[in-house]
């Protein structure tokens, strides 16, 4: 229980001296709380209903995932990463990836580029819909919470169609895919493209205008580019501060710079532009989604060099080479050699980054994820200082920080 | 010449004997500098070339090589699009450096993060405690001759025998 | 259809106290509104729109562990989170009832290391294990009517 019971004078330098004497509250928000988002810890100097400090406490949910994929041969370790930011599977899985084929020199066909854009996009929407969700119901709004989880059943399954899996779908792989799509994606998702716009509309239309809602968010939490940067934070945060900046277009990854999409950006940088901006990505990725749709190439969805990826179950039974390939793969790995590798995505929360280090064995020497909700959660005090309780809890869930994120 | 050659030219021009090398792999430039020159290369970085952000900061351990560990900062211009990757190295005699908070305020975080992973002090912190272990964990549990402290997989042959022995919960 | 149905002419059911107790019992257990990790989403998901568990009596999500007669754990638990997750269930009101949702909190699940508490049964009693990464909604309300299943078929004397 020791943990519970941090002594005040542990904390001294980060409260204010009122709280010493006494004059203001110290009170504990998390981390079990119904508007925390899982497992994060506030600890608040209350000034009446006004916040004076606060100062998070994260760790709940560390996982040790980095230490865990040291032990594991690289296409293993791809699993946990899954698991990282639980929001965002596909997200990582691609992150991971790119920096395993740029550590290893690995080509992936264009096919696979395409989809990964494509399931990508979506796991986008699927996230920003978790959001959207979530938001309404943390500032009074229930209905909107059971139409987003509506649309995002729809994405789930495109992905359980893919992967066999509604989440953690590991689907890809260094190299490709893990297999190529089934039939009845195409429709699938062209269903969804079809139907989406109007059910954003409906959406904006239960929020958007609605003055309990405008009341609620306009002016809460604002926070200025300068600070947003110097905070670190990346992402739809840092767009609705006003700072125009998206890795798809900055340093493209995967074929981005082939979209044609925009980076929709706020102003104040407050709880209501990161909404908006939000539901601007929502429409913005569906854009992306449809013109992958519609150029889906033809051709292998992995890379054909063995030395890194399987072979096709089909040839195991005819080629002997194939055979020792896979042997080799799955029971030792493919070694990569020694040197290390930073490569960022856009995940829906900001820049993701992986740093890999190789060390010319099969199993990664350091890995290490820079995640963006980690830079959320910190600047915490810089947008709560000043705002009410009430405020605070619109403003946790408007930065949409995923606790698998921050902790790993 | 491209802008990131110019960059790490004005880094060596700047920094003189301390940067100690310019590793360049797979399109990636790591700039790798003495441990007392880091405050000053970021500031030098942020000021004069307009890296901005602070992308991310973590350590390595090489045990039971010297120097142990090694500090990466990668730095990022928005103006730019360009990252930038720093290594210090630091010994396990004196696991110590200067605190970049005062430039990046990001830093904060991750610096808790380093020291509490790998026990890496940050000279200068703010607030060095630990962040993402309980307070009163013992070790550090990235460094390498840290055991993953796994527990043993139940098989049917050995189930019984692991059931016996494992702690569960009373009401 | 209804009680009644079984009424008859005298406007009295005949039952043992524990069948009206179990069935009172089943027929609104409350949640516990706890989310740890990936779990947390699909029962979010369990409770939404596709497949709404609230059929199951179970609509009511109490952010205070004072009013649950359930806790599901949903996610991995971390050695931090541990001493947490124990205060949560001793605050609980009895009869209480504990439900591991997922790999992580049944046994560890892909993690086997430092960090993570090889399965929440060594913290707090488990009624239910629920298997998966994470559980399908399916799943969870499979679970949960499992659990549903041992209550009913509770005893007397066991009822402290």
């Amino acid at each position: 229980m020791r943990q519970m019971d941090i002594r005040l004078d542990e904390l001294k330098h980060l409260v204010s001296d009122r709280a010493i004497e006494g004059e203001t509250v110290l009170l504990n928000m998390g981390p079990q709380h119904p508007s925390t988002h899982g497992v994060l810890r506030l600890l608040l100097e209350l000034d009446g209903e006004r916040v004076v400090n606060c100062v998070p406490d994260v760790g709940f949910l560390h996982t040790g995932i980095e230490k865990n994929m040291e032990t594991k041969t690289y296409e293993k370790a791809l699993v946990m990463a899954d698991r990282m930011d639980y929001l965002n599977n596909l997200g990582n899985n691609l992150c991971y990836c790119l920096a395993v084929e740029k550590l290893v020199d690995l080509d992936v066909p264009e096919r696979a580029q395409v989809i990964r854009v494509l399931l990508t996009e979506l796991q986008r929407i699927a996230s920003h819909l978790v959001f959207l969700g979530t938001h309404a119901l943390d500032t009074g709004a229930m209905s909107v919470f059971l139409y987003c989880f509506r649309e995002r059943e729809i994405i789930l399954d495109i992905f359980e169609m893919c992967s066999g899996g509604r989440m953690m779908t590991a689907f890809f792989r260094p190299g490709g895919l893990w297999r190529d799509i089934p039939e009845g994606f195409e429709d699938a998702v062209r269903d969804f493209v079809d139907i989406f716009p109007r059910r954003i509309d409906q959406y904006e239309a239960l929020l958007t205008k609605n003055p309990i809602y405008l009341d609620r968010t306009k002016g809460i939490g604002g926070i200025s580019s300068e600070d947003a940067l110097r905070w670190g934070l990346t992402g739809p945060n840092l767009r609705a501060a006003g700072v125009k900046f998206d890795l798809r277009k900055a340093n493209p990854y995967s074929g981005y710079e082939r979209y044609d999409f925009e980076i929709p950006v706020g102003s104040a940088g407050d709880v209501y532009d990161r909404y908006q901006v939000r539901v601007a990505e929502l429409r913005q990725s569906l854009r992306i989604v449809e013109q992958a749709l519609n150029n889906i190439p033809g051709g292998p969805v992995r890379s054909g060099n063995r030395k890194f990826v399987p072979p096709p179950r089909s040839e195991l039974g005819t080629s002997m080479e194939a055979l020792i390939h896979h042997f080799k793969l799955w029971t030792e790995g493919f070694p990569a050699p020694k040197g290390s590798v930073f490569v960022a995505v856009e995940s829906p929360r900001g820049e993701l980054g992986c740093y890999l280090e190789g060390d010319g064995g099969p199993k990664p020497y350091r890995i290490h994820f820079r995640t963006p909700s980690f830079a959320t959660v910190q600047a915490i005090p810089v947008m709560a200082q000043g705002y009410l309780v009430a405020d605070l809890v619109a403003i946790i869930s408007s930065l949409d920080a995923v606790l698998g994120d921050v902790d790993r | 010449m491209s802008h990131i050659e110019k960059v790490t030219e004005g880094l060596k021009s700047e920094l003189g004997e301390q940067v100690l090398s310019v590793d360049v792999f797979r399109d990636q430039t790591t700039v790798v500098l003495a441990r007392e020159s880091i405050e000053e290369a970021c500031r030098y970085l942020n000021s004069e070339h307009d890296f901005d952000l602070l992308a991310a900061l973590m350590a390595v351990d090489y045990w039971p090589e010297e120097p142990r560990f090694a500090v990466i900062y990668q730095l990022y211009s928005l103006k730019h699009k360009l990252f930038i990757g720093l290594r210090v190295p630091v010994h396990s005699t004196t696991p110590e450096i200067a605190t970049v908070e005062t430039i990046f305020p990001n830093a904060n975080w991750h610096e808790r993060e380093v020291y509490d992973m790998f026990g890496i002090n940050f000279s200068g912190h703010s607030d060095l405690r630990r962040i993402l272990m309980p307070y009163d964990w013992e070790g550090h549990p990235l460094r390498k001759d840290y055991p993953l402290a796994h527990e043993e997989i139940q098989f049917s042959f050995n189930f019984d025998e692991i059931d016996r022995r494992k702690p569960y919960a009373k009401e | 259809m209804g009680v009644e149905s079984k009424l008859g002419n005298f406007g009295v059911v005949t039952t043992t106290l524990e069948q009206v107790v179990n069935w009172s019992r089943t027929r609104a257990m409350w949640p516990m509104l706890f989310g740890l990790a990936c779990c947390a989403i699909e029962m979010m998901a369990a409770q939404a729109s596709d497949y709404d568990m609230s059929r199951f009596g179970m609509e009511l999500m109490r952010a205070s562990p004072r009013q649950s007669d359930l806790m599901i754990v949903a996610g991995r638990v971390s050695r931090k989170m541990a001493p947490v997750l124990r205060r949560l269930y001793d605050q609980m009101p009895d009869p209480k009832w504990v439900l591991a949702m997922g790999d992580c909190c049944s046994c560890g699940g892909v993690f086997n290391n430092y960090a993570i508490v090889p399965g929440v049964d060594e913290i707090v009693p488990v009624d239910v294990y629920v298997a998966g990464c994470p559980p399908r909604p399916e799943g969870l309300i499979h679970g949960v009517l499992t659990l549903y299943e041992k209550v009913t078929g509770e005893k007397i004397d066991h009822w402290s």
